[in-house]
């Protein structure tokens, strides 16, 4: 739910500012507050343990532990904050400037950055600290020249997309010197997350001066600081675990503070809402079995949560495949069809909402089934071919994998006797059974399509959906794949619902043709009537856009003008209204229900373009 | 294969390029570990010796470092000695280095190893289960505690951390050693302190490339197949997030080896970072020198280890990379 969860957001960021505020307050009012305490050496409490006078306990002369944390609070914040900025000041110059430089210059630094990286830069910290000597200032240095590279890379790499801007272009050429660039154009516009890398790179800091303190390296005696404090306590963690244990939890609780601030900031920049999930209603059973149909869909509504509201994609789609037939569902892209596609096969994302009158897929009513039987229902009859055979075959798998896993999963097929059947079904699609020891990136487009075709035969499917099987795909291949799936209807008698935005390749391989317009089926007729009888102003629109369907090649080719309706708010009307040339009154008031012109020939329309009489016989 | 197909072969110039780089970063651990005694404030000698020293000693100290002899051929010497396995002498036994790295070295392997080990077997499975969880916006109470618990953990400092679990498992609960290399148990503080920051960092990573993942068509595909989760997510996801989530988890394996000097401080672990961390306060610089090159040497040889698995696990990205 969005709202408690955005508060809970701003809780984080709550905790974080107090969090701040706290380590900033003890930095200017802890050496105030238990100064003296904290340097007092008494000899009568020397190495206590805790107690009321010394909470956690004293060290070995004799002065209080808690004063001595409160009190290094600012040396160990000051010296982290000097050592971040250093090494982020040198860095993003020298990043930065490789946006200014020349070629040579800049693969030169790139490389010089490169080398660095490999090396841990704690591990560069405590051999700088060694050449620069014991003291806090030797540390300080040693993590701000350590913290130079991985600045110089993140500058390098900001700074990168920058230098290929116009701007910079147009103010080399106005002759702007290599400083002033760096100053005006590139610093400026990488500031933003500089800062954000700025901050967690401080609590790194803080920690690596800690650790090198811990180890002898930093703040020398008589100064200290939490990590000296620590190593101090640590002699002592067998008898007393206190005086280690209260100086790890301040560099604990500082390293948290700026860990958690770089979240806040992060999350600030790129924040978004889930959208709402509500429980699936229970469908309904089907209404009657029409005969003999491989898919039976009537009614079909498809609903769409959004970050703007609930769209409906589908509205109320109504199609019928018998065996062996072969359909196109045409439209523009976002009229519906794949979501219809999509719906058909229970493929849909988990908040789509789906109601319909019926859905039968290969006879069988899928809301009266189990999951469980829906899904071996579904994964023996039906076959999807998708869009980009580039991105639908899995890129790590073998050719071999993905046709056997479905038959194996389902038929219980074996290793060998999926093989068997998957060489037949690469034979089918005339490719060689030497491709399935193939990944996908070995093959070419339309090899990859032609084994997401072998794999849906592996199914031996009484229904395919191929949803713009062809579109990635150039125009020869897309003959060869068309082709193909015809072979395959006419030597399996399995029906094909081919969805396309084409409608010359639909109206030139399918017998039947249903048109889909913003959800909804506008026109549905017999493919050969597609050139001359239809009768919907957007079939005609769509097929006068065509150059080798259209009858009148005199005039310049008509386009269909306009945009489709904005799926957040439905008009009452058609929804073809606003782009329709033969527009009436009533058609912005009323949507036309899909009619019955004859047996074969169904219509939505008020107002329908009369049959092209002189086209009939040219 | 013919010599000049071999030469073309891309694992060649994978390889080529990828050592190239390796010797130029070992030139470089080489020439620092070299100059080190030789820019350090004072005279190392006479501070490794005590400041009452007797003269005679001390020079005769710095003639057999090589200290007084000219600096060109005192590098010449220093690789010469490396390319024998001779490190150098302890200022402060007069033990030679290298019987020391011979003895240290493979318990600082060890650990650092098995820490690499145990944050790639945690935070594969909790990247991917996570992602599965919180998939599509779902459960994003779980998103939020995830988000907040890994970005709280991956702030504890690996030292910080092996003083904590000190104190209340080996010192309050008394159920580990708290110190030293003795049995399997002795392992499990220094594993645990130096692997948990390398944990949730990696877990966040597999968990957003995961969800990367799932929104690719190919496993829409493999729902379509009607495939149960476990194939769904083992076997069509994981290995699409193998490649990126071993990239980071070899970006983090340099810090890790590094941490190992302060971790190995705290639980005495006699590896190379305790003796480091040894040397560092006696000023025992030969000894310092030495840790150093070794302990650079080992992340650059380890940086070579994942990138030459990445190359074998994904041939397409790892070499176009490179």
């Amino acid at each position: 739910m969005p709202r408690p969860l955005g508060r809970r957001r701003s809780l984080m960021a709550r905790i974080t500012a107090a969090m701040l505020g706290s380590l900033v307050v003890l930095a200017l009012v802890g050496p105030l507050v238990r100064g003296e305490a904290a340097d007092l050496p008494d000899p009568s409490a020397v190495l206590q343990g805790p107690s009321v006078a010394h909470p956690f306990g004293t060290d070995n002369l004799g002065r209080d532990l808690l004063a001595r944390v409160l009190t290094a609070t600012r040396p160990s914040l000051l010296l982290a904050l000097t050592a971040v900025l250093l090494g982020a000041a040198g860095g993003v110059l020298l990043g930065a400037s490789t946006a200014v430089v020349g070629p040579r210059a800049r693969r030169l630094l790139a490389g010089l950055i490169n080398l660095l990286l490999a090396f841990p830069a704690l591990l560069v910290a405590m051999f700088l600290a060694v050449v620069f000597g014991a003291g806090a200032g030797g540390a300080v240095l040693a993590l701000a020249v350590a913290g130079v590279p991985g600045f110089a890379r993140l500058a390098q790499t900001l700074a990168a997309g920058v230098a290929g801007t116009d701007h910079l272009a147009a103010a080399r050429v106005l002759g702007l010197r290599r400083h002033r660039l760096l100053w005006r154009h590139v610093l400026p516009n990488i500031a933003e997350p500089l800062l954000l890398s700025t901050t967690t790179a401080a609590g790194t800091a803080l920690v690596a001066l800690s650790g090198l303190s811990f180890l002898g390296l930093g703040v020398q005696p008589p100064d200290y600081d939490w990590g000296q404090l620590l190593n101090q306590g640590l002699d002592r963690i067998y008898v007393e675990p206190l005086p280690a244990l209260a100086p790890g939890l301040a560099i604990l609780y500082a390293a948290l503070t700026f860990q958690l601030l770089g979240e806040v900031l992060a999350a600030g920049v790129a924040r978004r809402s889930p959208a709402r999930r509500t429980p699936a209603p229970r469908l309904s059973p089907s209404g009657p079995a029409g005969d003999g149909l491989v898919l039976q869909v009537e009614d079909l509504h498809v609903e769409l949560p959004t970050p703007d509201g609930v769209i409906r994609p589908v509205r109320g789609v109504s199609l019928s495949l018998r065996p062996g037939e072969i359909v196109g569902l045409v439209g523009e892209s976002g009229s519906g069809k794949s979501l219809t596609a999509l719906a058909i096969a229970d493929l849909l994302p988990d908040e789509a909402r789906v109601s319909r009158r019926t859905l039968r897929v290969l006879g069988a009513d899928l809301a009266a089934m189990t999951p469980g039987e829906r899904d071996h229902h579904l994964a023996t009859g039906l076959a999807m071919i998708f869009q980009n055979p580039a991105s639908a075959l899995n890129p790590s798998l073998r050719v071999a994998t993905q046709l056997t896993e479905s038959v194996r999963a389902h038929r219980g097929a074996s290793r060998t006797q999926a093989l068997a059947e998957a060489a037949n079904a690469l034979h089918r699609v005339a490719l060689p059974p030497a491709l399935l020891h193939s990944r996908p990136h070995q093959l070419s487009g339309g090899q990859r399509q032609r084994v997401m075709i072998a794999a849906g035969l592996m199914v031996r499917p009484g229904l395919i959906i191929a949803d713009e099987p062809t579109t990635a795909l150039d125009v020869t291949v897309q003959r060869q794949i068309t082709g193909l799936l015809s072979e395959i209807r006419q030597a399996t008698s399995a029906a094909v619902l081919f969805i396309s935005h084409d409608i010359a390749l639909v109206g030139e391989f399918c017998e039947r043709v249903l048109v889909m317009y913003a959800g909804t089926i506008v026109e549905a007729l017999p493919a050969d009537r597609l050139a001359t009888g239809a009768r919907h102003p957007y079939t005609r629109a769509l097929v006068a856009s065509v150059p080798d369907l259209g009858a009148d090649r005199d005039r310049p080719l008509p386009t269909v003008e306009g945009a489709p309706p904005d799926p957040l708010a439905p008009a009452p009307g058609c929804p073809f209204e606003p782009r329709c040339p033969s527009r009436r009154s009533r058609c912005a008031e009323q949507a036309p229900p899909l009619d019955d012109l004859d047996a074969a020939h169904r219509l939505a329309c008020w107002n329908p373009v009369p049959v092209t009489v002189e086209a009939v016989k040219p | 294969m013919s010599v000049p197909q071999l030469l073309r072969h891309p694992w060649t110039a994978f390889l080529g390029r990828r050592t190239a780089r390796l010797l130029l970063s070992l030139g470089v651990v080489l020439t620092a570990s070299f100059a080190m005694i030789r820019l350090v404030p004072g005279d190392p000698v006479r501070a490794a010796l005590g400041v009452d020293a007797a003269p005679g000693l001390v020079a005769a100290r710095r003639h057999s470092l090589g200290l007084d002899a000219p600096f060109l051929s005192q590098y010449r010497h220093y690789v010469g000695g490396l390319v024998h396995g001779d490190l150098g002498t302890s200022l402060v036994t007069g033990t030679p280095v290298a019987e020391l790295v011979r003895t240290r070295l493979p318990a600082t392997l060890e650990i650092a190893g098995l820490a690499f080990l145990v944050t790639l077997a945690v935070a594969l499975p909790c990247g991917l289960l996570a992602a599965v969880r919180t998939r599509d916006g779902r459960h994003p109470r779980t998103e939020l505690v995830f988000t907040a618990v890994t970005a709280a953990l991956a702030g504890v400092p690996d030292f910080v951390l092996a003083a904590g679990l000190t104190a209340l498992l080996a010192v309050g609960l008394q159920l580990l050693p708290v110190a030293g290399a003795a049995g399997v148990e002795s392992f499990v503080l220094p594993v645990l302190a130096l692997s948990l920051a390398p944990t949730v960092v990696l877990v966040r990573i597999v968990r957003v490339e995961t969800l990367k993942v799932l929104s690719e068509d190919y496993m829409r595909t493999a729902r379509s197949k009607r495939l149960s989760p476990a194939r769904r997510y083992l076997r069509h996801a994981a290995p699409n997030t193998a490649t990126a989530a071993l990239t980071v988890a070899g970006s983090l394996l340099p810090a890790l080896i590094a941490g190992t000097v302060l971790v190995e401080k705290v639980f005495a672990w006699p590896g190379i970072g305790s003796a480091m961390a040894q040397s560092v306060v006696a000023q025992d610089y030969p000894v310092v020198q030495a840790m150093v090159l070794v302990l650079g040497t080992t992340v650059l040889l380890a940086g070579l280890l994942v990138d030459v698995l990445l190359a074998v696990l994904d041939p397409r990205s790892a070499i176009r990379e490179i």
